[in-house]
């Protein structure tokens, strides 16, 4: 880790005075879970750390138009301790619980999980985002057992996320923070593929901070999240998915399936979950509708069984949200 | 601050402590390596292991992914506190009564992970012990012990009312 | 000759019983100190250089910017303009500075060029060795092609293979040394298995005489076989404190360098084609295997298969062991052994699944081709009872539904004989028992096993003695790797205390006014034997003894072991499994290990030695595997978040059964930690073929692996 200048402002405004125009200007620290680990392994090399945990404006879950407002100093943790959330979010608890150690939930925050850069094994070993070599993907021609099935452009890595599939597909939104303003963005327009390595995997600029995040009432709408992990404790989902459905009687009205793991950003199945309309949910649906929703999966070399597994949160995921797992 | 060395004050098992780091100094190595505190070890460095766990303001964390700068004013307790009173807290006799330890280099981290868990969680289940150790990892394979240690010191921590050992003041 | 056999079992007070080890306070209470902790005064800090490329020449190397650098202190260059290396992570030099953090300040300061030359880092498609694979030469016993084309043979051909894994110590490699030039004296805190030689190996690489270094350990975190050398890391530590003025150097590995340089265990893979007769008896072997073990090419040892069974009557052996740019394999746990064990009995079952036989009938009505068919026969029927083999076992495949359900077993061996050691007894004139011995408590429990069998020789109860070990000042005692530390201290402790307690007796032997041959040492008094009424008080006994102390020093010989230790033994181990066929995901539901292990000191960290072994096992079944990368010669999961181990929930329910016995006790003292862990893999991997009906040829068992096995995408090896 590189030596760094260190702030603990009181306030939004004066954290957002420290940053600068450049990653390496400085970085945002509230967990610091992913962000201590760039830094010694320099992929980070932030000239400026701004710690924002002491900022009481940006802390806390609290109830907020009938949904939810999560601040940027919310933790995991708090999250899935939170009444309010677990009264109607199943599909947020479900991923916090996929966080499977306390100390991460205890210290990373859910705005983290959604702002942290990808595990791939290439880009932490410092061939950069992309990991090109030549002009040729490392990925493609190496090993890509835990990368994406998604991918139309040269981002191959997955988003780490675990929040960003339930949250897309509750609908929510993010609130952002810079000196000259603020701006609201959909959970889902939030995530993007990069296509240069100095791109990130988010809508975020050097001068800005997620503030806090919007997740609008779940009126009932039935939701949970699947999620594929070798191992029992902390370990990386290979694919999860998490679905809203709102109902009419037994039958679905409307659905969402957002898929996680499985490609650069977040995957919508708009596709498979239009296809639930008017559907009871059952072994046959949720199995057709997991089907659908890989039907576009490109798998590289070494991940095809992903694609099943994909498939199969979906499946899951759906059963869950109907009571039916 | 920073960067450069600055001294700050951490309140470690309830004293207040003096320490010069650097900014980008860890938690773990603050104690380390200049208080020599070192019942936390350093195994993974990234957040993963759990050999460095510790309880930050009540709560398990990874004090090898957390600045020392970052703990000024908050309450800091560490595995010494454990044996720091006049009773040792229930869960370290029963490490050792069910020989839940081998080379014993996780064993501080998994020592804090489970104190951790029975501070919030006073009566688990089998399924929450394990899933209160998932943040923590062995080498020598030692979980089969450690697993009936937690639940013999929530038992024994039940029996004696929840009896405050260890340090007094963490 | 004094008598120095063990009391028999029934007389046993110490030896024998479930005793708490006696470190276990101090461990669980965070307070003992490992190397890695101590920190002499004025200690500074080392880091590394390594080399990011699998293979090249190393063109300079500039050390400017980093001795202009705050808190600077030393460098030592490791690679010189124009050496080649030949892994990633090989050493390139070393730099020291005041604190940690600038020590990587300065490691990062330093400018090395390289030029990049071809590598090799994968193994497991041997047409692409090439010249790299070095075959050893085709072993034939009998006619194995007659074997297989005879009437009425059933043959079974297929491809297994192993990834290579890592030790993954939890205390890195490393150590803290001073070397203090004027007086050309060393003090070494390194982390190592081996106490009494470790300091003389450094001594060797640094040219000094092996008196120079003193070597001083309590505890170390983990060494599984790959801790025995001072290695490049100690050398450079010492020279850095040299050129520091004296000042301890602290220098332990980064996890990535652990993993990538500090020792894995070999891969394997291979071809068998095996075949028996219709009624199941075992009738030819023939594989073809290979692995790496790194640039050096550490080996295999082909020669054990088909292991366990390799008296079958016709065999074929062909091995090529790889040469690739990757760090060199050390001894891990039952080196050789968990791999052969793997290759062997995972054909077996698949070879009986064809003959439509209950894999355990097969296992049984082979054993004369083993070297001990009643051990291994008494061992499968006690597993068998407590996996409830015969209520839960079906044919392979017949498991209904989404999460199937499967049994295996395999089974092991291992020698673990005690190895040289001398222990020094001293009883004081005041009653105080000294024990010193070159050794070191791995978390084994050796601690507690010398101090068992010291108390049970002289009559004392455990707290009556005080056991110095960790040191190569006291009597040398041999490294611990491959279980032959119990059967080696427990031997030189007993003779030491036999020899000092027969010295006692001669001193109090007048007072008690018999012959000296006539004492016993019982519930800390010297009596007459059988006779507690013609008796004296330990204490009292020792003060006869006037001013001077009882000093005996006594060894093990291990070519001589006086019944006092033995190898050999036998293990057999059964899994019972779930597993997901939506996800591939493999849960264990139970393990049961039954071993024969000669006379127990401890059954409670015997029992424990078992456990984790079966725990090792279980990581390297369901996930451990060292993933390279052709294209950048990389270890990519050089950490723990991607190179996975177990949790405390991934184990399931583990059972042990220790054959303690009168008859398996007659043969002394045997180490368990190797053959715990050696069948483990094989029968997890069993019973993930019985219960899906498929063999997932290649582990570990990871989704990945187990649904390509069930939708027949696995990728042939060659």
């Amino acid at each position: 880790m590189n030596a760094f200048e260190y702030a603990s402002p009181a306030t939004l405004k004066e954290a957002l005075g420290l940053l600068g125009n450049s990653w390496s200007d400085a970085a945002v620290l509230a967990g610091g879970t992913d962000l201590l680990s760039l830094m010694k392994d320099h992929i980070a090399e932030p000239k400026r750390v701004v710690n924002i945990k002491g900022i009481k404006e940006l802390g806390g879950i609290t109830k907020s138009g009938g949904g939810l407002r999560i601040g940027a100093n919310a933790t995991v943790d708090e999250l899935m301790e939170s009444a309010a959330v677990r009264a109607e979010y199943p599909s947020l608890v479900a991923a916090a619980r996929g966080i499977d150690s306390p100390q991460v939930r205890n210290m990373g925050t859910v705005v983290g999980d959604l702002c942290q850069r990808p595990r791939c094994w290439y880009y932490r070993n410092g061939f950069g985002l992309l990991a090109m070599k030549g002009g040729k993907s490392l990925v493609e021609s190496g090993q890509n057992e835990f990368h994406s099935i998604f991918s139309s452009g040269p981002a191959k890595f997955v988003s780490a996320s675990s929040f960003g599939p339930a949250l897309i597909a509750l609908g929510a939104k993010v609130k952002i923070a810079s000196a000259s303003g603020s701006r609201e963005v959909a959970v889902a327009d939030f995530f993007k593929a990069p296509t240069g390595d100095g791109d990130r995997e988010i809508d975020l600029k050097p001068n800005e901070i997620v503030t806090e995040i919007v997740v609008p009432a779940a009126k009932g709408a039935k939701n949970a999240t699947y999620e594929v992990r070798n191992k029992e404790g902390l370990d990386w989902p290979l694919a999860t998915a998490s679905v809203v459905l709102t109902m009419k009687g037994a039958n679905v009205a409307t659905a969402k399936i957002v898929l996680g793991h499985v490609g650069p950003t977040p995957v919508v199945a708009a596709d498979a979950a239009s296809s639930l309309a008017g559907k009871a949910i059952n072994e046959e649906t949720a199995t057709a509708a997991g089907k659908a929703a890989v039907a576009g999966a490109k798998p590289l070399s070494d991940n095809g069984y992903k694609v099943q597994l994909a498939a199969v949160a979906v499946k899951r995921a759906l059963l869950a949200a109907a009571g039916k797992a | 601050m920073g960067p450069g060395e600055t001294e700050i004050t951490l309140t470690i098992n309830g004293k207040a402590t003096k320490v010069k780091v650097e900014t980008r100094t860890t938690l773990l190595d603050a104690c380390r390596e200049r208080l020599e505190i070192t019942g936390a070890k350093r195994v993974c460095d990234r957040g993963t292991c759990g050999a460095c766990t510790m309880i930050v303001n009540g709560k398990t964390v990874y004090g090898c992914t957390t600045l020392a700068v970052d703990n000024v004013g908050k309450k800091i307790e560490t595995i010494e506190n454990l044996t720091a009173g006049a009773k040792p807290h229930p869960i370290v006799p029963a490490f050792s009564n069910n020989d839940a330890l081998q080379c014993g280099y996780c064993t501080p981290g998994m020592v804090m992970a489970s104190k951790g868990l029975l501070d919030r969680t006073p009566n688990p289940t089998y399924d929450q012990v394990k899933a209160g150790l998932g943040g923590n990892l062995c080498r020598c394979g030692t979980y089969v012990g450690i697993r009936k240690a937690v639940l013999e010191a929530a038992k024994e921590l039940r029996a004696s009312g929840g009896r405050k050992s260890g340090g007094s003041n963490a | 000759m004094p008598n120095y056999s063990y009391p028999p079992m029934e007389q046993r007070r110490v030896m024998g019983k479930r005793i708490t080890r006696l470190d276990g306070m101090e461990k669980a209470a965070g307070k003992a100190k490992y190397n890695s902790d101590v920190r002499p005064k004025g200690t500074i800090h080392a880091v590394g250089v390594f080399s990011p490329h699998a293979h090249a020449r190393v063109k300079s190397v500039d050390t400017s910017a980093a001795q202009q650098a705050p808190g600077f202190a030393a460098v030592s260059v490791v690679a010189a303009p124009g050496a080649e290396v030949n892994w990633a992570g090989q050493e390139i030099a070393f730099v020291a500075a005041q604190t940690e953090e600038q020590a990587r300040d300065c490691a990062r300061l330093i400018k090395v060029e390289y030029e990049a030359l071809p590598h090799l880092v994968r193994e497991e498609n041997l047409a692409k060795a090439g010249s790299r694979g070095k075959p050893a030469g085709e072993q034939v016993t009998g006619d194995p092609e007659a074997a297989f084309s005879a009437a009425g043979a059933v043959t079974h051909e297929a491809e297994y293979g192993i990834p290579v894994i890592t030790h993954c110590c939890l205390e890195p490699h490393g150590q803290i040394v001073a070397w203090d030039g004027a007086a050309n004296k060393i003090e070494y805190w390194p982390s190592t298995q081996a106490i009494s030689a470790v300091g003389g190996d450094l001594a060797k690489q640094l040219e000094l005489p092996a008196t120079q270094v003193h070597s001083h350990q309590d505890h170390i975190g983990g060494g599984f076989g790959s801790k025995f050398q001072s290695d490049l890391w100690g050398a450079h530590a010492a020279k850095l404190s040299k050129m520091a003025g004296g000042k301890p150097v602290k220098l332990y590995l980064e996890r990535r360098e652990e993993l990538t340089i500090a020792g894995v265990r070999p891969s394997v893979f291979g071809k068998v084609k095996l075949s028996a007769s219709a009624s199941g008896e075992m009738t030819g072997w023939d594989s073809t295997t290979w692995m790496t073990g790194g640039f050096a090419g550490g080996g295999l040892n082909a020669d054990l298969l088909p292991y366990v069974f390799r008296n079958v009557a016709n065999r074929r052996i062909n091995h090529t062991a790889v040469s690739t740019n990757n760090g060199a394999s050390r001894a891990w746990r039952a080196p050789n052994h968990p791999q052969v064990c793997y290759i062997t009995c995972a054909a077996m079952e698949d070879l009986a699944a064809k003959l439509k036989m209950d894999p355990m009938e097969f296992f049984l009505k082979n054993l004369d081709k083993t070297p001990r068919a009643d051990t291994y026969k008494a061992q499968i029927l006690k597993a068998a009872e407590m996996i409830a083999w015969k209520q839960n076992w079906k044919p392979r495949g017949s498991s209904t539904g989404t999460v199937k359900r499967g049994l295996g077993l395999a089974l092991g061996t291992w020698g673990g004989a005690g190895h040289a050691s001398r222990c020094r007894t001293t009883i004081n004139p005041d009653g105080s028992v000294l024990i010193e011995i070159g050794s070191q408590d791995l978390g084994t429990g050796t601690r507690t096993i010398i101090t068992q069998v010291v108390a049970e020789t002289l009559g004392l109860p455990m707290g009556g003695i005080t056991l110095k070990l960790g040191d190569n000042n006291y009597p040398a005692s041999g490294a611990s790797g491959g279980s032959t530390t119990v059967g080696g201290v427990s031997a030189s402790s007993r003779k030491a205390s036999v020899d000092a307690l027969d010295k006692l007796f001669a001193a109090v032997a007048p007072a008690l006014g018999v012959p000296a041959d006539q004492l016993e040492a019982v519930d800390s008094k010297i009596q007459v034997k059988g006779n507690a009424a013609k008796s004296m008080t330990w204490k009292a006994a020792c003060a006869k003894l006037g001013v001077s102390a009882i000093i005996a020093e006594n060894a093990n010989d291990p070519r001589n072991p006086g019944g006092l230790t033995t190898g050999g033994v036998g293990g057999c181990q059964m899994a019972d499994v779930s597993v997901d066929t939506e996800t591939g995901i493999v849960k264990i539901n139970k393990v049961v290990a039954v071993q024969d292990v000669g006379l127990v000191i401890n059954p409670k960290t015997s029992d424990s030695q078992v456990y984790g072994g079966v725990i090792m096992g279980i990581c390297a079944a369901l996930m451990e595997e060292r993933v390279m990368d052709e294209m950048t010669g990389r270890f990519l999961n050089a950490d723990m978040e991607f190179y996975k181990l177990a949790g405390a929930g991934d184990i399931g329910e583990i059972e042990v059964h220790m054959d303690i016995t009168p008859d398996h006790d007659k043969r002394g003292v045997i180490g368990i930690g190797e053959p715990a862990t050696v069948p483990t893999i094989a029968c997890i991997a069993n019973a993930v073929a019985n219960a899906i009906g498929v063999r997932v040829p290649v582990l570990p068992l990871t989704p990945k692996n187990v649904l390509n096995a069930l939708h027949n995408t696995t990728r042939r090896l060659a």
